[in-house]
């Protein structure tokens, strides 16, 4: 089998992660719950992995740091924390619904919303977060890299803008996190949130959010919290303040792995591996017939995602026989990224989407574009 | 055209927790069939749908009604 599906999940991961994740079943207990050695190894790990996260994403402070199930909680948590009936936010047509959705969600309550369209190469016009502004608006609330085409948005560009207009600024690192530089104090990001089972090699079950120093989050659940039990009210303080319930410490302890891998190979260098496959997989298929690509396949600084269709083939069937006749896993339909697709024109039938690893070979890349111009021989 | 089209009982659920329910009871029953992408036939959205033998249809009709499975949508389709 050859897993091309790294942008739902990092299924190929360093052995440590596994291997972490099964140590600490052994050797810890609660996190936060208590002093006894098991609660306290617990705790230790979350604690390192806090500092690690922080390390990584360029974070104020690891004690802001705060650990969800996943990057969709982690998102929801920052713009229902911010934002309310009578704000504007801007966002764009590169978001997958895990933001989407919640503005949406917020947008029938009486939030006001505008999403700054997307281009047929799937880029926007930065100038239409001007465009946008109204005195109302609080916030901007955008991804790094897009789930689809693998595009990106300067976050500093937009960081800067934020700033010079005083609004809170929430970054979607889903699909950057552990790949691209995400650096928070840098673009002045309010919160950033991201999981830990993509590009930062941990299970699924893990992510997050980093929460800048001047930013305060209503939290969307509240319950325990292992200190102040006397009180009605949930803590305010940061990390207890968003992590309501046992946090998944054998899920952060794998994360912790995973990220330790990526310092210690060093992010950039998995970065270039990853593209330079990707990159061999355009290269291999760009100019065979009927291969439609999308995206700045050839623009710097994306990440190393390939969506494509064959001819007028329905997206799903092209998945379905890479799947079955060359064992050649890849992602077809709407990757919960609706107006991308409006945009790129997909929407009817979607696109089949090839993500690479840097845990990938030049040998599997081969193969898929030898199986793609199988299929395009076949159109 | 990618392979040959073949006259296919193609069903699609309301949730995904509905499909793989399905995938255990055909199984069970000893149906000939399996999971697919869902095709743009049916649906422009994402999903998985249950893919049979035709001659199924009945039989996993009342399966589906015994376990209290909705299917969205069931039709044969050459796909």
């Amino acid at each position: 089998m050859i897993y091309l599906d790294s942008a739902a999940t990092s299924f190929l991961k360093p052995p440590c992660v596994a291997q972490a994740v099964v140590d600490a079943m052994h050797t810890v207990g609660s996190p936060g719950r208590g002093a006894h050695p098991l609660t306290l190894a617990a705790s230790r790990t979350v604690w390192a992995c806090r500092e690690a996260v922080a390390e990584l994403l360029g974070a104020y402070d690891p004690a802001r740091v705060c650990f969800t199930p996943n990057s969709t909680v982690a998102l929801n948590t920052a713009i229902c924390g911010l934002y309310g009936p009578g704000d504007h936010v801007i966002t764009t047509a590169l978001e997958h619904n895990s933001v989407l959705r919640p503005l949406y969600r917020l947008e029938e309550q009486g939030m006001e919303l505008t999403i700054l369209p997307a281009d047929e190469t799937g880029n926007i016009d930065y100038e239409d977060f001007a465009r946008a502004l109204r005195p109302n608006t609080r916030g901007v609330v955008c991804t790094h890299a897009s789930n689809v085409t693998g595009n990106t948005l300067d976050l500093g560009r937009i960081g800067a803008f934020c700033g010079a207009h005083n609004l809170t600024f929430v970054v979607d690192a889903s699909q950057s996190a552990g790949v691209l530089e995400v650096n928070q104090q840098a673009v002045g990001a309010s919160v950033v949130c991201f999981t830990g089972h993509k590009g930062l090699l941990g299970p699924q079950g893990t992510g997050g959010l980093s929460v800048a120093p001047d930013v305060t989050l209503r939290p969307l659940v509240v319950g325990g919290s292992g200190v102040h039990s006397y009180d009605r009210r949930h803590p305010q303080d940061l990390p207890e303040g968003l992590e309501a319930g046992t946090l998944n410490a054998c899920g952060l302890a794998g994360l912790l792995a995973g990220i330790t891998y990526i310092r210690d190979q060093g992010r950039e260098n998995l970065y270039r591996q990853e593209m330079k496959l990707a990159q061999a997989f355009v290269n291999g298929v760009r100019s065979l017939p009927g291969v439609t690509l999308y995206g700045d396949v050839d623009a710097p600084n994306r990440t190393a995602v390939v969506s494509l269709n064959l001819g007028e083939e329905d997206a799903g069937e092209v998945a379905d026989v890479l799947a079955q006749e060359f064992g050649i896993c890849t992602r077809a339909g709407a990757h919960c990224a609706p107006l991308i697709h409006e945009a790129l024109g997909t929407s009817a039938r979607g696109a089949v989407r090839f993500s690479f690893s840097h845990l990938n070979t030049p040998q599997e890349v081969a193969q898929a574009v030898d199986a793609v111009a199988d299929l395009a021989g076949r159109i | 055209m990618l392979r040959k089209p073949q006259l296919r009982l193609v069903i699609t659920f309301h949730t995904t927790a509905e499909a793989l329910r399905t995938e255990q009871l055909a199984r069970a029953a000893g149906l000939e069939g399996r999971l697919i992408p869902v095709p743009r036939q049916l649906s422009a959205g994402c999903g998985l749908a249950w893919s049979g033998a035709p001659e199924t249809e009945k039989t996993l009709r009342l399966t589906l009604e015994g376990a209290g499975i909705q299917a969205e949508q069931m039709a044969q389709l050459t796909i």
